[in-house]
């Protein structure tokens, strides 16, 4: 690794941790919700490694204590992470320089805060390095797993989850990522358009379609209302402080 | 390999199909319209959204005072912050009206 790397990979390390450690709540809470909805420590540990998306491994595990149909818990998973087609086409833009095997490995960690972080990282003058971009990765992913181990092995010592609010921490924290995205173009229809569209999906088809339904909306309002005619600038920024 | 563990890893090949999907779909492109990039980067506003609304409908006082508490802390402060903010009020009113 030469010193330009290192210091690439630092940089990007830099960026990763604190967002990281935003997320070892949810790690602890994931893998506490985990055991409680019956799965093995091993089994939770084994989610948060190689799903690895926080809110689909809640939704999962929210229907694995239900007893559904099992293809119905993959489908979830695979709708609530859906997004992550386009976020995978948003980095894209910005990727055309790496390796194949590079982009391989690097997709696989592209998680919300990855994808903010790699947009910010792209919008500014820098070049989105795969170096770099590992850096942000690696305390995400090893953050993520131990704490989600953590939780699973400690869960239970958790005496009241309602009183400790640990069900409705999830909600606030995504609440929050939608106001850090409120300087981008179009924002309030977007959300105003998504939130009214999930909310009647919600009561109408039920969770989880409701996230598919609502972001969809959405995103159809945002191509509907931007101009169809001039170049496409590249407006995709990051939220201004996600973490 | 018991049925958790293929639902589990089902899920994860799918989510790296998301993942690594969206790429290589719109690397064929060279030109992306103006609209598909305005829906891009509605992307995340959008979805987040979503995970939002229900919490809101379903939410009782003190499940909506945290939300509304940690709305007017965004506006000023870090995510952390208003994060926490959220859940002392989340808890302490839970603990009052519980």
């Amino acid at each position: 690794m030469s010193d330009h790397m290192k210091t690439e990979f630092w940089q990007g390390f830099r960026h990763g941790l604190p967002v990281a450690v935003t997320a070892l709540p949810f790690a602890v809470l994931f893998g506490t919700l985990a055991v409680e909805n019956g799965l093995s420590v091993g089994e939770a540990v084994l989610m948060s490694a190689v799903v690895f998306a926080g809110a689909s491994q809640m939704v999962g595990i929210e229907l694995f204590g239900q007893h559904v149909a099992p293809w119905m818990i993959v489908f979830s998973i695979f709708a609530v992470n859906f997004r992550h087609v386009l976020y995978s086409a948003a980095v894209g833009r910005h990727t055309r320089h790496w390796a194949l095997w590079q982009k391989a490995v690097g997709f696989y960690f592209l998680v919300d805060p990855q994808y903010a972080e790699a947009e910010r990282r792209a919008a500014s003058s820098e070049r989105l390095g795969f170096v770099w971009y590992m850096g942000v990765a690696l305390p995400l992913y090893v953050l993520w797993v131990a704490f989600g181990w953590l939780g699973a092995e400690f869960g239970r010592l958790i005496p009241d989850t309602y009183a400790l609010g640990l069900d409705y921490l999830l909600p606030i924290y995504f609440l929050g990522m939608v106001l850090d995205f409120r300087d981008r173009p179009l924002w309030t229809p977007v959300v105003l358009t998504s939130g009214i569209a999930s909310s009647i999906a919600y009561v109408h088809v039920g969770s989880p379609w409701h996230v598919s339904i609502g972001a969809a909306a959405g995103i159809l309002l945002a191509a509907v209302l931007a101009p169809g005619r001039p170049p496409a600038r590249v407006t995709a920024e990051a939220g201004e402080d996600v973490r | 390999m018991n049925e958790t563990v293929l639902i589990i890893l089902a899920g994860a090949v799918l989510t790296y199909l998301t993942r690594i999907g969206g790429d290589i779909v719109l690397s064929r492109f060279d030109n992306i319209h103006p609209r598909v990039e305005a829906g891009l980067n509605a992307v995340p506003a959008a979805v987040l959204t979503t995970l939002v609304a229900p919490a809101i409908m379903n939410g009782g006082v003190p499940e909506l005072a945290a939300m509304l508490v940690a709305g007017l802390v965004s506006l000023r402060a870090g995510l952390m912050t208003m994060f926490s903010a959220g859940a002392a009020v989340l808890i302490t009113l839970r603990y009052l009206l519980g």
